[in-house]
Order: C-alpha cells, then sequence, then structure tokens
C-alpha cells in the first residue's frame, strides 16, 4: 500500500514549485474536489460500522459515543445465551462445504469449457447464462418439495446443495476464462513428457490458477456466509441454523437487545471482513478480465 | 463434430491416447456433475413452477386441488389488487436503487480511479460495505434508526427530523429510509465494477484530448463514458435483475411494512406460498416475475444496443 502511494505524493507536495505543464494530464483534478466529495462519502460508510461497534462494546444503558470503556458482555450473552456460537460452527460448516463443492464441481466444468469443443458446449453456456437470471427465492417451494423427498430438510447439507447451484454457473464462467489464460502448449508440452491429462493438469495447469480459485472460492464462501433465505426456509431446528437467522431472530423479537444485536452482527462481519481484505486487490484489477468482459 | 471433440489435441502418441482413454466423452463426464445439480435444483424447480402455475395446488385445502387452467393468471391481474400494488413497488424500487447506486457509483469510480494521497486506503474503506449481508446490513440500520438510540435521535438534535420518530415504521419515512440503507452497501459493487473498467482506458486518448484543448468535462463525455458503456449497461441490468430477486434486506428491515408499504412482488409470492400455502397461486406470480424479468432485459439490451457499436 505504502509503496504505490509513495512516487505519487510528490508532485502533490511541490506543486506550488512547479507550473502545471509537467504533470501528467489525468492527474489535474484540484485536490478538494477528490478529498471533499471523498470524505464525505466516506462519513456515510463509516458512521454505520462505528455505530455498531459502538453499541456492542458499551455497557447496556450507556449513551457515550465513545467506545470506551469497552466491555464484553453483549458478546459472551450473544455466543452463549442467543445460540451465535452454534450458529458460527453451522455458519462456518456451510461456508466451507459450499466453497469446497462449488470450486471443485466447478474447476471441472470450467475446464471443460475451456479446453473442449463438444456438441453440446452452446446449449450448455447458454443454459448458465440463463441461469443467472433465476431467482433463487422464487424457486423456494419446489425446492423445498425437492429436498423434502430427498430427506435433506432440516440438515445443514440440503443449504450447502443450494448455495453451491446458484454459485455454480458465475464460477464455472470465471474459471474457465482463467483457464484459458493458461497456454494450452504448455500442457501439450507435459503430455509429449509422459503426463497423462490429469497429471498435467496438477502440475501445469492447477499453480497458475492459484489466484482465481482464491477468488472464486473466496465469492462461494461469502455468498454462503451471508446468504438468508434458503436457512431459513430448510433448517427448522434452532441448533442447525446460521448466524444470518440468528441476527434476523435477534431483530424480529418484540423488545430489541440492541447491544446484543450489535455483538451479533460483529461476529457476523468478522470472517467476511477477512476475506474480503484478502482478495479486494484481485476484485479490481480482475474484474475488467473476468466478470464484465465475458 | 464428434470427432471434432478433442479439437486442441496434438497427433497423439498410443501411450497418451491409453491414458486419456475417452476423450470424446471426457468432456461431457466433467460437466457432468454441474449439469446434473443444475437440472436437478435449477432446470426442474422452474418447470415445476410453470406445471404448478396452471394448478389449484394449496397442501391445506387438498379438496380444491387440480387443473387450473389460466385461472391463477386472471386472478392475479383482474382481481388481486395486491399484486399490481407489489409489482409499482418492485419496479420502484429496482428504479431508484439502481439509478442511485450507478450515479453514486460512478461518481465515486472516477474520484479513487485519480491519483492522490492515501489512495489505496480510501478504495478499501469506500469498498468495504461491498461484502456485508443484507441482514447485517438491516441489522445497522436498525441501530441506526432506533427512535430513542440511534442516530436519528443525534440528527434530531441537530435539527433534522423530529424526535421519537421511528423512520422504519412511518408510512412516509420508510422508503426513503429502506433505500439509503441498500444504498450503502449497493454503491460499492458499481464503483468496483466501473473502477476496474476505468482502468482500461488508454492514456494517450487523454493526453490527445487535453492537447486539442478539450476540456475535462468533454472528456468524460466523449471518452471515459463511451469506454465505460458496456460495462455500465450489463452491470445495471445485472443489479436490476439482483435487485428485483433479493429479498433479504427488505424482509428483515422492514417485513414488507408498515402495511404492505414496501412489500416487493417476490415478498408477496414468498408470503403467498410460506404463509398461506397457496403454491399454485404462488407459482403463477412467479411465472409473471419471470416473464417480466426477461422481456424487460431483452427490451434493455436492444435499446442499449449492447455491445454493438464500436467504442
Amino acid at each position: 500500500m505504502i509503496t504505490e502511494i509513495a512516487p505519487t505524493a510528490e508532485p502533490v507536495v511541490t506543486r506550488p514549485a512547479r507550473p502545471g505543464k509537467r504533470r501528467r494530464a489525468w492527474d489535474e483534478v484540484p485536490r478538494w474536489q477528490i478529498y471533499l466529495p471523498l470524505g464525505i462519502y466516506l462519513l456515510f460508510t463509516l458512521v454505520p460500522f462505528y455505530w455498531i461497534l459502538l453499541f456492542a462494546v458499551r455497557p447496556a444503558g450507556s449513551t457515550s459515543l465513545l467506545p470506551w470503556p469497552a466491555t464484553s458482555e453483549h458478546f459472551q450473552k450473544v455466543w452463549t445465551e442467543r445460540s451465535f456460537g452454534t450458529y458460527f460452527t453451522n455458519s462456518v460448516y456451510v461456508g466451507v462445504a459450499t466453497l469446497v463443492l462449488t470450486t471443485v464441481v466447478a474447476l471441472a466444468g470450467g475446464y471443460a469449457l475451456a479446453r473442449f469443443d463438444f456438441r453440446l458446449k452452446r446449449g450448455f453456456m447458454l443454459a448458465l447464462l440463463c441461469s443467472q437470471f433465476v431467482p433463487g427465492a422464487l424457486l423456494l417451494v419446489p425446492l423445498f418439495q425437492i429436498f423434502a423427498n430427498l430427506r435433506m430438510i432440516n440438515s445443514l447439507g440440503s443449504v450447502v446443495v443450494a448455495e453451491t447451484v446458484f454459485q455454480l454457473p458465475l464460477s464455472m464462467i470465471l474459471i474457465s476464462g482463467f483457464i484459458r489464460n493458461v497456454p494450452y502448449s504448455l500442457e501439450e508440452a507435459a503430455w509429449v513428457d509422459g503426463c497423462n491429462r490429469l497429471t498435467a493438469f496438477r502440475i501445469v495447469v492447477l499453480p497458475m490458477l492459484r489466484p482465481g480459485l482464491v477468488a472464486v472460492g473466496s465469492f462461494a464462501f461469502v455468498h454462503a456466509w451471508n446468504h438468508f433465505l434458503f436457512a431459513l426456509m430448510f433448517l427448522s431446528d434452532q441448533s442447525k441454523q446460521t448466524i444470518p437467522v440468528g441476527l434476523n431472530t435477534l431483530m424480529s423479537s418484540d423488545s430489541v437487545d440492541l447491544g446484543a444485536l450489535a455483538a451479533g452482527g460483529i461476529i457476523a462481519a468478522v470472517p467476511v471482513v477477512i476475506v474480503f481484505a484478502f482478495i479486494q486487490k484481485w476484485l479490481i484489477t480482475g474484474f475488467s478480465a473476468g466478470a464484465v468482459k465475458g | 463434430m464428434a470427432q471434432a471433440a478433442a479439437v486442441a489435441n496434438p497427433p497423439a502418441p498410443p501411450r497418451r491416447r491409453r491414458t486419456s482413454a475417452t476423450p470424446r466423452r471426457l468432456p461431457y463426464l466433467l460437466i457432468a456433475p454441474a449439469a446434473l445439480l443444475m437440472l436437478g435444483f435449477i432446470a426442474y424447480p422452474v418447470l415445476s413452477v410453470f406445471y404448478y402455475s396452471l394448478q389449484n395446488y394449496n397442501p391445506t385445502k387438498p379438496w380444491r386441488n387440480g387443473f387450473a387452467g389460466l385461472g391463477n393468471f386472471t386472478q392475479a391481474f383482474a382481481h388481486d389488487p395486491q399484486f399490481w400494488d407489489t409489482l409499482t413497488f418492485s419496479a420502484k424500487w429496482v428504479v431508484v436503487e439502481v439509478g442511485l447506486q450507478l450515479l453514486f457509483g460512478l461518481a465515486l469510480a472516477l474520484i479513487v480511479n485519480q491519483t492522490f494521497v492515501g489512495r489505496a486506503l480510501g478504495r478499501a474503506l469506500v469498498f468495504s460495505p461491498w461484502a456485508v449481508s443484507g441482514v447485517l446490513t438491516s441489522a445497522i440500520w436498525v441501530l441506526l434508526y432506533n427512535s430513542q438510540t440511534g442516530i436519528t435521535r443525534y440528527l434530531a438534535d441537530a435539527g433534522i427530523g423530529s424526535y421519537g420518530t421511528s423512520w422504519l415504521s412511518d408510512t412516509s419515512t420508510v422508503f426513503p429510509a429502506a433505500v439509503v440503507a441498500d444504498l450503502w452497501r449497493g454503491v460499492p459493487f458499481f464503483a468496483i465494477l466501473i473502477l476496474a473498467d476505468l482502468q482500461s482506458v488508454s492514456k494517450d486518448l487523454y493526453e490527445a484530448a487535453e492537447v486539442d484543448g478539450a476540456s475535462r468535462l468533454k472528456q468524460f463525455l466523449h471518452i471515459t463514458l463511451p469506454h465505460l458503456k458496456d460495462a455500465i449497461v450489463l452491470s445495471t441490468l445485472l443489479r436490476a435483475v439482483w435487485e428485483f430477486n433479493n429479498v433479504d434486506l427488505l424482509y428483515t428491515l422492514t417485513g414488507g411494512g408498515p402495511a404492505g408499504e414496501t412489500t416487493t412482488l417476490p415478498l408477496y409470492i414468498a408470503n403467498t406460498s410460506v404463509d398461506a400455502h397457496n403454491f399454485g397461486y404462488a407459482s403463477a406470480l412467479t411465472t409473471v416475475a419471470f416473464v417480466i424479468l426477461l422481456f424487460c432485459s431483452v427490451v434493455y439490451l436492444r435499446l442499449s444496443k449492447f455491445g454493438g457499436e464500436a467504442k
């Protein structure tokens, strides 16, 4: 981060000494036109985060606007009394299982789309695109019936399968794009050296896919971690529920315990923030290659 | 075509042919898991929705079940004011949300695309609500809008609004309140996508425009905007579909209330099927929603001449 800022910092500091001519054309925006709107928008972005942090750590009944003296009472309460400990475990299970299943299935399908020309390919690609218009929320009833027939209602497996299915199309399109970026000649060279297709894939292609797989996997995890409706509909036991459902329960009770709600919200946010910090750089530079341009 | 299956295969030595024994079937084996999952859990449910839309189907009233023809559809269009209300609200919600998200997202992307001190940190902070879930967004804004301890109290101290107003339970304030909450996490989506595309504009174009004496506004209108067009069309479309379908935020923030004021069509469908068990009718409404989405998407892509013009 620091290294990125350093070279560009210089012209700003020395600005009065230098006439505009030496600076680059696209760099000629007055500073206040950047910092003023950015500052106002950051206020809008950060005050809500500050607010939830404030409610999570200040003692019940306090109206202080500063987050200290901090207390962990809300966290302890929500973790044990409100079962967020259980929800957390369930959410981690759903998130990780969705990540693994989505990545493996999408990797196989993405490889086929990138490396072979087969009869059903166009139809399959079309189906992938069309599925983007199918709203999971509107398929709740038939999905519920299917999982009931499979005796998967009230098991975390139903949520994992449902999340995976709706993650697959985009993941597969993205991964096939990443695989196309790996030169086919590298794989061919490995075959000539006596590798079979699987070994060549493992040794040559897989290492080069790592950044892309991290991104796709992170998306799948975050999506499954955040998503609410499938867990709400398919899991009836309280011991099976996930964090978003727990948050909703906290919100929909008659007298909302704001401290507990805030602490629960922080617990819900932590893994997502970690993942986000992890993939943020890829997000900005990589989207133009993958998601937008197809 | 079948012979072309492994089209990119070089003339293979016999040994390798044995190891990848079935080059013709291999691609099908590879897409089979994905295809089966999507057939079973997307295609089949969609078909069953179409089927049930023509049926009276309510598990709690089995004596009335049976073929309904177009009865569910005439019921919706002719006799159900709630259908029209929720459809209108959905349209309003999508247009306002997507429009404002695009406007603010574009402005933010242009700002953080400049070179300035603290840019990396600024970007990270601006984009941070992107990954926050709908339910967590609701939780945060419930805390903010709370009439006793929320930010609204402090706004009232400063002379904005009045004390004791609960913004989410007042019919006159609930719409802007919900819009702002959804903007909070929706704007970064556009900002990220547009920023990614901004980075691929050739700097030479701006330098040339500068030499020709074009103002910054002109540069924006004639270089930046045409370059961004395809990305904007595609992201607004995806976002519109997403905003139409997504029920997490409104379900948890307002529950569709007060007095049904913020019930979208998908929320109404969920209530019809889950609470009222009227699966046949809910399926018909779902079918209508599909058709509307598909129709609007096609019209939008046609009108915007997506991908048609040279940049």
